[in-house]
């Protein structure tokens, strides 16, 4: 306890020179710091991205992460933070995601939007591993878990499964090539790093619930963090999202 | 490269060893002097960090301190912020984390003194005090020397305590190695390559510098 006393003194930095600091569901790691980008061009001033699973973030926010907003990857999560009262307000749906199965250059995985190539070469013992998020703290891990609940694979393939902290995790090990594929964001394979590193099918969002993202405001949002939630809101965000995917609310 | 992390891990790493090594100097002292009721028991707690998972420290120090605890409540009135995700809060996790690496190497030089010498220098008429500061201590220095690095080096390494205890918040509690997994995550191999590649030289350098200096110190030992 003495020692605990002892650290008040020490500071990081100093508050005045910090970004606002915001949280962001990991599917936006490219489409959300061009954004960003922007944002700065445009105004002046600078907004800090941390990326995360949405369950991670959620769990931080409650345990006192100063965030300022909170860009999730479904609508639960920050549900529960507005439930908790920690939000400002119930915010608003900013952009709806979708999942590809995604085979790296090289996988014996052929890629179809009804995961028939995955059920062949699951019968064929030829998928080694298979990249999903972590279904309890991904949102797109749970709608890839829906998927291959819904096309009769989950219980063959789950001994199979490798599970990424976040989607980018997933995504990350999908893309090179340490798993045959993956269920991952049609937003990371977008990416022109990524292009040419494998091939994808887009999965009909018929087959998993809707990967609808809502964001919030958090109680200690400033007023540069007000003018980023409105920015998101904005044209230029709505360009680049849907660039990178999204679909955009009307 | 991400220069604020590294300034991050370098904090950390000075933090940690400016709170640990006067109490480890104190405290390893009195484990090689002092024979105590208790003191298998003692010594094991001062150890137990190095064999803990530190996912179990990351979860006792998120409950205690989080935000919806009680205690987590009287440090957010307190300081204006939650200790969890803040440079505080890493610095204590830091030096719960690197007590053994402080403790035993110093504990071991102290022990390595011969009690004639203790006698010896009381016999001389030198305070308590005295023979500390111009006996003891110089005698020891190996030891201490040896925390001082260990706990340095084993502070820019620290992963998982820092992700759970710290989150990733830029220039306050991502440190070197939390950046590189950062970069990972977002497809940035380039500059994770960058970053891995510096822990490795300082490590290595750090490491060096320990055996060149111990050498000087105690040129029989090398």
């Amino acid at each position: 306890m003495a020692m605990a006393v002892c650290l008040l003194g020490l500071q990081g930095l100093p508050a005045a020179q910090r970004a606002p600091t915001i949280a962001a569901a990991a599917n936006l790691n490219f489409a959300l710091t061009e954004i960003a980008r922007q944002f700065e061009r445009d105004r002046g001033t600078r907004v800090e991205i941390v990326f995360g699973s949405s369950g991670t973030l959620t769990r931080q926010i409650r345990d006192g992460a100063p965030f300022e907003m909170f860009l999730a990857a479904d609508e639960e999560f920050p549900n529960q933070l507005t439930a908790a009262g920690l939000t400002r307000d119930a915010g608003v749906v900013y952009a709806t995601g979708r999942l590809v199965i995604f085979a790296p250059a090289g996988s014996p995985l052929v890629v179809d939007e009804r995961l028939e190539g995955l059920s062949r070469l699951l019968q064929a013992s030829g998928v080694t591993r298979f990249a999903i998020a972590n279904p309890d703290v991904a949102p797109y891990g749970r709608a890839a878990e829906a998927v291959l609940r819904k096309r009769g694979l989950w219980d063959a393939i789950r001994s199979r499964l490798v599970l990424g902290d976040s989607i980018a995790q997933a995504a990350q090990f999908a893309t090179t090539g340490n798993a045959v594929g993956g269920l991952i964001a049609y937003s990371l394979v977008k990416e022109p790093a990524l292009a040419g590193k494998g091939k994808y099918a887009l999965i009909a969002q018929t087959d998993h619930p809707l990967l609808r993202q809502r964001m919030v405001l958090l109680k200690a949002a400033t007023p540069i963090v007000e003018q980023f939630y409105a920015y998101m809101q904005g044209g230029a965000a709505r360009t680049v999202l849907i660039r990178n995917g999204y679909e955009v609310p009307q | 490269m991400d220069w604020a992390a590294l300034r991050v891990s370098l904090w950390l790493g000075a933090g940690t060893i400016a709170i640990l090594l006067p109490l480890g100097v104190w405290f390893g002292r009195l484990l090689a002097v002092r024979e105590f009721n208790g003191k298998l028991l003692v010594e094991a707690l001062v150890t137990v960090p190095l064999v803990l998972p530190p996912t179990v420290l990351g979860f006792y120090l998120l409950v205690t301190f989080g935000a919806r605890s009680p205690l987590g409540q009287v440090f957010q009135a307190l300081i204006g912020h939650s200790l969890p995700f803040s440079f505080q809060g890493l610095l204590l996790a830091s030096a719960i984390a690197n007590v053994p690496f402080v403790v035993q190497p110093i504990q071991r030089g102290f022990e390595a003194i011969p009690s004639e010498v203790r006698d010896a220098a009381a016999c001389c008429g030198l305070t308590p005090w005295q023979r500390f500061l111009r006996v003891e201590l110089p005698l020891a220095w190996p030891g201490v020397l040896t925390a001082s690095v260990l706990t340095f080096a084993h502070t820019l390494g620290e992963f998982g305590v820092v992700l759970m205890v710290g989150g990733n918040l830029p220039g306050q509690t991502r440190t070197l190695s939390v950046a590189i997994y950062d970069r990972m995550q977002a497809f940035d191999d380039r500059s994770a390559g960058v970053m891995a590649a510096t822990l490795l030289a300082i490590s290595v350098v750090t490491l060096m510098a320990t055996t060149a200096l111990s050498r000087r110190v105690n040129p029989h030992r090398a």
